[in-house]
């Protein structure tokens, strides 16, 4: 490699590294999400590496959220329908930590005809109370049959039931059959 | 009846199910988050079935989970609309929620469960000192 090239390299690697300070990031990851990737990060949870000195019910509810938010990516990356042999799905995985909170943010690539059904998905959680939440789990989990991709429509559900916090998302467009869909969950760290 | 027992993993739960008269002993514990979770429940899910053929006189089972993903709530929930079959048909069926005393997200699924199914419901909580 030339010193050009090894310059350009080293520079995104600081880049990288002073923008993750920046945002407070304890945990990126990029690339396939299998359910040993799962288990290692939230192994990493547990292991106080990512939360320490937390009480335990907000140590659970990071763990929740990571589990639930990896498990969505695993199974329903719209990405993995590209890959020849992979069965396990492909993401971005981001844990951030401010003095108020947690963050857990993941990305990953859709196909487009899904997008509506997501929406509309999400804002019904969003806009649901303590209460229509209780409810829509219940509905969902008893008519819920585990689809083939595991899922049980419940993962959204649960995880703003756990954080109290609505889901923040947006979406980006690659080209004309793919997006990219970004959802952040908020664990507060106020009681 | 044959006796299930399977020891518990970082992502699959201890389970025990053995209707032995003498001595019945049925538990799920542990943490429940398997990268199967419907072939993981699958056998104990036709255990419950095989049982509930000629269950003991009274039957209760453990559920002493300190963390499960919504994947496996579902199948949990299978399990307790078994047991929910089993009390219709007249028999003696109680579940026994174990929670930690500090987790009251724990408690609240116990306690959402039996508003869903139709079983006598215990919650027992415990601590870990």
């Amino acid at each position: 490699m030339s010193e050009v090239q090894n310059k350009n390299r080293f520079d995104f690697v600081y880049d990288f590294y002073s923008k993750m300070k920046e945002s407070k990031v304890t945990i990126a990851y990029e690339g396939e999400i299998s359910h040993e990737i799962t288990k290692v990060f939230s192994s990493l949870a547990e292991s106080h590496i990512a939360i320490d000195d937390e009480a335990s019910t907000l140590k659970k509810r990071v763990f929740h959220v990571m589990i639930e938010s990896l498990q969505n990516l695993s199974k329903h990356s719209g990405e993995k329908h590209d890959l020849k042999s992979a069965t396990d799905g492909q993401g971005i995985f981001f844990v951030s930590k401010t003095e108020k909170n947690y963050t857990i943010t993941t990305g990953n690539i859709i196909d487009k005809y899904e997008l509506p059904g997501l929406k509309l998905v999400i804002k019904k959680i969003n806009s649901s109370n303590k209460k229509s939440l209780k409810d829509l789990y219940k509905e969902q989990i008893k008519k819920g049959r585990l689809s083939d991709k595991g899922g049980a429509g419940l993962g959204f559900i649960d995880i703003v039931r756990k954080t109290g916090e609505q889901l923040i998302y947006s979406f980006f467009d690659i080209n004309e059959k793919k997006s990219y869909f970004v959802l952040t969950s908020t664990v507060s760290r106020k009681k | 009846m044959q006796v299930i027992k399977i020891e518990g993993t970082d992502d699959t739960p201890q389970v025990t199910l053995d209707a032995n008269p003498e001595n019945p002993f049925m538990e799920i514990s542990g943490r429940s988050l398997p990268e199967d979770v419907v072939a993981f429940y699958e056998p104990i899910l036709e255990w419950l079935d095989e049982y509930s053929e000629n269950p003991l006189e009274k039957t209760i089972l453990n559920i002493k989970l300190e963390y499960f993903n919504t994947a496996s709530s579902k199948l949990l929930l299978d399990i307790l609309l078994k047991l929910e079959d089993l009390n219709d048909a007249g028999n003696d069926v109680l579940v026994r929620w174990h929670f930690p005393d500090d987790d009251e997200d724990m408690e609240e699924a116990g306690e959402e469960y039996e508003d869903i199914v139709e079983v006598p419901f215990e919650q027992v909580s415990y601590s870990f000192e």
